[in-house]
């Protein structure tokens, strides 16, 4: 795919040493003609000397034969222009980061629509979802979200003790009251897409889908959902931390924020009266031990230096916290923390890179298909599909169990008028709905090929 | 420095240049000329060092910076001419392996310069590889090797940069290996593009052949004494023009197929470029019209010989040693010029000039005006001072060095100094022809094969334009670990 990329900081150029790696080819943008000399050397991409939001500019990047354009300078209203400008001018798909919370809210999707993004980043948030999902599900290795977000799958790795062991499918549902489908499942080397009839082992790693209550509700009955942190200690009072504090808080837990600067706490407290907040040196064990450390089931450092995220998070690991988090933002710095024994490093630059790789993946899967979005599972040995069912298609109105799928095919989930369904054998496909279809083994590129 | 992709790259490229080698294999066998053995022994002994360089040599290590890719380009010119003067002595046409190197340096150099007395003695085979090692090192070899040659290193930059001429490398797509296949897809398109047009001129399709490849590399070997002089007007006009051409930077022509039009008529280098060609050839008209035959005799002769000398091919309809002063004058101050940057043509380049002198101007200006901030610009854009200073330091860097070949070659004995500064310049700038005893009517055989070396290594520093060849035979890269 042709790719532009505008902004060569910190996070661009980390989006072109992985796209390129994904063999795109690449145009970057930056007005500053050192950093795109430095870019040269080491990357094999065509480098522009200019502003994105210039059109000139962006028609001699070849604007109008890009299939994805990239916004990610520092500013996210210089972002969404460029993006905008880009779009008018005929790139297919674009990507802005935009991190300001004020846009981050309500008014996003309207953003969104009004300039034609294809998807807006947001590495605090991106990160603070990412810490939400460790820190809530610890048993989970992943969670995807599906059509705008009505869907998740979780992947799981089932333990010898996990009641999900041993039954069929087709009873599992009846014994845990809720609408759940396994969709997938890795068994040592080989993906499965399981049917009514396939029992589970332990050592399994299934994908699970569900609505949103429903999943909580059955991985609580399944054991799944015991060890969330319900006390949680973050260091530094930054975006990641305002995001994460508010997701936790919404989902139930107890969170302590530790900031040195006292207009800050009284930012935090304003903005969340839930939260508890104390003004002080972070790195000072007296201040851990008062704010309650040992109390704590996790611990996640949220400062702006690398160095005192991880040195803080060594002393916390010390002190038995359950579980520790550092973020930190130089890969160098990350893989020596994980070497000397830190389990969980985490880079909003990482985060952000997978997001934008795993959409770019999708968009090239997509060229020339009707498929409306690809999500890759299990390392990519299974994919998602989603699908818009036209009024011409010819399986609608039919129960689910009557229709015959291919073989490595399933149905994981109907979404119709805004309400997610996950489909039973009674459940039919009706015009205008959409539809994640869960394909092992073999690339679709369109709904008819489901059938036999 | 990592040695080993430097020398599994140098491997790829002699691999490259056997298979380059059996085009004039075939034309051998078709003329049954004697050639057959020379270029079969050649083809085996580069595919044997070739697979041993690129089998000793493999690496998990293909990342390379700067300092490889000068060294590597150094190198590679300098491995290239040598395997590529075999055949000349293998078949005895030029017994001498100096000066056999010199004739094949000077043909991948595009200089056109020749130690042959009698051109039209050699067999054909050999005449066509001579002329076809002009093309070759006309774009250059290196961009060859990236542009089919695949899993090079995304680093490959270092070695195009160091091999392209002009002072900016541009990037013509995302990928390193498509803008060399651009390239050479243009460079073919237009190289055909001649041939097409000489040949249905009723030149033989051999001697089309032959002069396609000189004009196209802007080399100037031809199969004849008398160079292009026997042609008919209109195959002349066609070289004359196809050598301009060629003289033009190459972005602009994909910006042409691009058919964004107005980028590519807007350059300034190609605006001067054509003016500087437009006042010399009015110039040297009317000061040889009393010589010629008439208006358009003189107007043909020299726009040709303007054209031949400003995009250093080096061809001529006419010995234009017999030419007034101020002709000869101009033609060698067009030799230091040279073409655009980003052409096949040698010489200073025309932006390089031009920067020199808007710098100079700039300069004044602030002597006058102390106080004085101006920016230089160019092609409209303003130009960063770090760009000024490294044209700055090429140009003295460049006056040194042609300093330092005249003296040197000033110790052969029996040669003038305007022979001996011509010839240096005309080595330097990769043109060919000089005046006097290296005139269009002569040659390079009255240099001792010493100065014959030392002339073709000229001819390398000019053609890659000093720092390779600088940095490839300083100590300190062979020394050093």
């Amino acid at each position: 795919m042709r790719i532009i990329l505008v902004g060569c900081g910190k996070i661009g150029v980390a989006l072109i040493s992985a796209l390129v790696a994904e063999g795109h080819d690449m145009v970057a943008m930056d007005s500053r003609s050192t950093v795109l000399e430095e870019l040269t050397n080491q990357y094999d991409v065509m480098c522009m000397v200019g502003n994105g939001a210039d059109c000139e500019a962006l028609q001699a990047a070849g604007v109008d034969r890009t299939d994805l354009f990239i916004a990610v300078t520092g500013s996210d209203e210089l972002n969404m222009l460029m993006c905008f400008l880009a779009k008018r001018q005929g790139a297919d798909h674009t990507i802005a980061r935009i991190r300001n919370p004020q846009y981050n809210d309500k008014s996003l999707s309207f953003l969104r629509q009004q300039l034609g993004l294809s998807m807006s980043v947001n590495p605090e948030l991106l990160t603070a979802q990412e810490l939400h999902h460790i820190l809530k599900l610890p048993a989970a290795s992943k969670v995807e979200t599906f059509s705008r977000r009505n869907f998740e799958m979780v992947e799981l790795r089932l333990k010898e003790d996990s009641p999900l062991v041993g039954g069929r499918l087709m009873d599992l549902r009846e014994r845990f009251r809720a609408r759940f489908l396994i969709c997938v499942v890795q068994r040592g080397a080989e993906v499965i897409i399981p049917r009514g009839d396939f029992t589970l082992q332990a050592g399994d790693r299934i994908g699970l889908t569900a609505d949103r209550v429903e999943l909580w509700k059955l991985l609580k009955a399944a054991g799944l959902a015991r060890k969330q942190a319900r006390n949680v200690m973050l260091l530094g009072g930054s975006r990641i931390a305002y995001y994460l504090s508010k997701m936790l808080l919404s989902s139930g837990s107890n969170v302590n924020l530790i900031d040195t600067d006292r207009a800050v706490c009284h930012k935090f407290s304003d903005m969340l009266p839930a939260i508890s907040t104390y003004c002080g040196d972070g790195t000072h064990p007296e201040l851990l031990q008062e704010a309650g450390l040992h109390n704590q089931d996790a611990f996640v450092c949220l400062t702006g230096m690398d160095e005192e995220n991880i040195l803080v998070a060594y002393y916390a690991k010390a002190q038995r916290v359950g579980q520790v988090i550092a973020k930190v933002n130089h890969d160098e710095m990350a893989r020596m923390a994980e070497q000397m024994g830190l389990e969980i490093v985490i880079s909003p630059k990482d985060v952000v890179v997978n997001v934008v790789i795993r959409y770019a993946r999708a968009l090239q899967s997509s060229i020339g298909s009707s498929i409306e979005n690809l999500y890759q599972l299990m390392d990519g040995k299974a994919e998602a599909l989603e699908f818009i069912i036209s009024e011409e298609a010819d399986f609608t109105d039919i129960p689910l169990k009557e229709l015959e799928l291919k073989k490595n095919i399933l149905i994981g989930g109907i979404l119709r008028d805004r309400r997610a369904i996950i489909p039973d054998g009674d459940d039919v496909i009706l015009p205008g709905d959409r539809v994640v279809v869960i394909a092992g083994q073999r690339r679709l590129n369109a709904l008819g090929e489901i059938l036999q | 420095m990592n040695r080993k992709m430097v020398y599994f790259l140098i491997g790829r490229i002699l691999l490259l240049e056997s298979g380059l080698l059996l085009l004039p294999l075939a034309v051998s066998i078709y003329y049954a000329d004697g050639g057959l053995f020379p270029f079969l022994i050649t083809i085996a002994l580069g595919l044997a060092l070739g697979c041993l360089l690129c089998g000793l040599f493999r690496t998990d290590d293909p990342v390379i910076f700067a300092k490889e890719g000068f060294f590597v380009t150094g190198l590679a010119w300098l491995s290239v001419s040598a395997l590529g003067a075999l055949p000349f002595v293998l078949s005895g046409q030029i017994p001498n392996f100096i000066d056999a190197f010199f004739e094949t340096v000077s043909g991948f150099t595009t200089t056109g310069a020749s130690i042959l007395t009698d051109v039209e003695a050699m067999a054909r085979s050999m005449l066509f590889w001579r002329s076809f090692t002009h093309w070759i090192g006309g774009m250059g070899v290196l961009v060859l090797m990236v542009a089919v040659m695949p899993n090079l290193s995304g680093r490959t930059i270092h070695v195009l940069r160091a091999e392209m001429p002009g002072p900016t490398m541009g990037k013509l797509s995302p990928r390193l290996r498509d803008t060399a296949k651009i390239l050479y897809t243009l460079y073919i398109a237009m190289t055909l593009l001649e041939l097409v047009l000489l040949v249905a001129g009723g030149m033989p399709l051999f001697d089309s052949a032959i002069h396609t490849f000189g004009t196209a590399g802007t080399g100037g070997f031809g199969m004849k004494a008398a160079s292009i002089a026997g042609y008919s007007p209109y195959l002349q006009w066609v070289i004359a023009v196809f050598m301009m051409l060629f003289g033009i930077n190459f972005n602009l022509y994909f910006l042409l197929l691009m058919r964004r039009f107005r980028a590519a008529l807007r350059s300034e280098e190609l605006w001067t470029y054509v003016i500087l060609i437009g006042t010399a050839t009015a110039l040297i008209c009317w000061n040889i019209l009393p010589l010629c035959a008439g208006f358009s005799d003189a107007l043909r002769s020299a726009f040709f010989q303007v054209t031949s000398i400003s995009s250093t091919t080096g061809f001529s309809t006419v010995d234009f040693d017999q030419w007034p002063t101020l002709s000869r004058m101009i033609l060698v101050l067009l030799m230091f010029i040279g073409a655009c940057a980003g052409s096949t043509a040698g010489g200073l380049k025309v932006s390089r000039a031009v920067l020199l002198f808007k710098t100079t101007r700039r300069e004044i200006r602030h002597l006058l005006h102390p106080r004085s901030v101006t920016s230089v610009r160019f092609e409209g854009k303003p130009v960063e001072s770090a760009t000024l200073i490294s044209i700055g330091t090429y140009f003295a860097l460049y006056m040194g060095l042609f300093a330092a070949f005249w003296f040197i070659v000033s110790f052969q004995p029996g040669f003038d100094g305007v022979t001996n500064f011509t010839a240096v310049a005309s080595c330097l700038n990769n043109i060919g022809p000089g005046f006097n005893l290296v005139g269009p009517a002569a040659s390079y055989a009255g240099y001792s094969p010493f100065f014959k070396v030392v002339l073709a290594f000229a001819m390398l520093f000019g053609r890659l334009e000093i720092y390779p060849m600088l940095i490839s035979l300083s100590p300190s890269t062979w020394l050093k670990k």
